[in-house]
């Protein structure tokens, strides 16, 4: 029988290695799976390479990991809103890595990576700062940017719902990075709100298939995350 | 201003709601619209009640609504500002690949962004003053300038220290070249053309030489 449910938070994120990339789901902390940090920081795994769009606000979540010294570098779109003085705090000390990269092209490098393409050309920043020393190439007269694909060792997904073969749902705002997310690592990791036996999930309504989810976690709603979410 | 504005009005700018107003007058029906943050999102609430547009949210939103009454909140439903935020009937969530694929694949018809500087042939900067700021945030706005099927720029005429925003070359790192077709400031409406930019509309009071007096680029009447 397939299970992809494990009882504990320390199952669920074991075995990341230090120097591994981790893919972290949300948007500002809607759809962030807190839970699931606060697992990578007891890990005390080290050295990471921190995929999200945003830098964590306060002292939770992302921004916890950071001020803790785990992360080498992060590779994000949006680093500046309101309280990431965390964030800011570190990048100040030099010793922290910032590639910025486009919210459209994090998500479409995210997206390859777990459809099996490589690379792709966008029309996204050509003529900018952010494509310096990438390749363009012209078609149909408009220039393009290269972009690679952006593969995790682990990714980190928020989820509203799991079933025991992992398929998962999402809830409005908080879907955004963690389907692409999910797709897109050696191993995934879902927390989930909800728990539902196998076949109670709308075959129509499932956003992440089981078979790219590896272990399921159940932190259940108002737990946790729902704090952060309120912002 | 100038000793030709003899019209004995003294031009009055336009505050933020005024701005927004004017912008979302020219909105029409139909139209998918994504509206970046600042005066660009009161634009939202400025749009006729009778009028349907589908606004668009990076963090994958169509048919976003205004801002529910603060005991009405959905933890789980903010806009790409992260402002809690509501769903019009006929509104749906996507992920964030297909939110992108929206807007570079041509299917949202307008972008309203704000922007530090506009130049003369529609090149903007509006994710970093320098080349050497601490940490730069870049966001959806290079992905929307390169994508969306036009973009319009809401901004004050000038910095608060009175230097032009709309100049000859932008001096802050480019969000695109090229991209701005409109321009709508406290003191004008002005449209990116290749011989400058066009006035398509002054506040009450103002001429052609009060505002050249406050702008950089080329301005053609």
């Amino acid at each position: 029988m397939i299970d992809k449910f494990v009882d504990t938070i320390a199952e669920a994120v074991g075995g990341v290695r230090d120097g591994a990339t981790v893919l972290v789901g949300g948007f500002g902390s809607v759809g962030q799976p807190d839970a699931l940090i606060e697992g990578l920081i007891d890990t005390g795994t080290r050295e990471l390479t921190i995929v999200a769009n945003n830098v964590g606000s306060g002292f939770v979540g992302l921004a916890k990991l950071l001020q803790v010294g785990r992360v080498r570098k992060m590779i994000c779109s949006y680093p500046r809103s309101a309280g990431s003085v965390v964030f800011e705090e570190v990048y100040a000390t030099g010793r922290l890595e910032l590639e910025l990269v486009p919210q459209g092209t994090l998500a479409e490098r995210i997206r390859a990576a777990g459809a099996g393409i490589p690379a792709f050309y966008t029309p996204t920043a050509v003529g900018t700062r952010l494509a310096e020393g990438k390749e363009v190439r012209e078609f149909n007269g408009r220039r393009y940017v290269l972009e690679e694909a952006l593969p995790g060792d682990m990714a980190l997904v928020e989820a509203w719902q799991a079933d025991r073969w992992g398929n998962l749902t999402y809830r409005r705002s908080g879907r955004n990075f963690n389907p692409l997310m999910a797709m897109a690592a050696k191993v995934t990791v879902a927390q989930a709100h909800h728990v539902v036996d196998l076949g109670a999930l709308d075959p129509e309504a499932v956003v992440t298939q089981g078979v790219c989810v590896d272990r399921v976690v159940h932190v259940p709603y108002p737990a946790d995350s729902a704090e952060a979410a309120h912002d | 201003m100038t000793e030709q504005q003899t019209a004995g009005i003294t031009p009055k700018p336009l505050n933020r709601l005024q701005m927004a107003q004017r912008v979302a007058a020219d909105i029409p029906e139909g139209w998918c619209v994504n509206l970046g943050i600042g005066v660009p999102t009161l634009v939202a609430d400025a749009i006729p009640a009778d009028r349907e547009v589908i606004i668009h949210s990076e963090n994958g939103i169509l048919g976003m609504g205004p801002a529910p009454a603060e005991a009405e909140r959905d933890p789980w439903l903010i806009n790409a500002g992260k402002q809690h935020v509501t769903l019009r009937p006929g509104g749906s969530y996507f992920h964030h690949a297909d939110s992108f694929a929206l807007v570079r694949g041509g299917h949202v018809d307008l972008c309203v962004l704000g922007a530090y500087e506009v130049a003369e042939n529609g090149d903007f900067a509006n994710w970093a003053t320098s080349d050497t700021e601490a940490a730069p945030a870049v966001g959806g706005a290079m992905d929307l300038a390169a994508g969306a099927r036009r973009i319009w720029v809401v901004m004050e005429h000038t910095t608060r220290e009175g230097r032009p925003k709309l100049v000859r070359a932008c001096s802050y790192p480019l969000t695109a070249p090229a991209a701005v077709s409109r321009i709508y400031t406290n003191l004008a409406v002005l449209d990116v053309t290749p011989d400058g930019l066009k006035v398509v509309e002054l506040v009450p009071g103002l001429d052609l030489a009060g505002l050249r007096a406050v702008t950089e680029a080329r301005v053609v009447g």
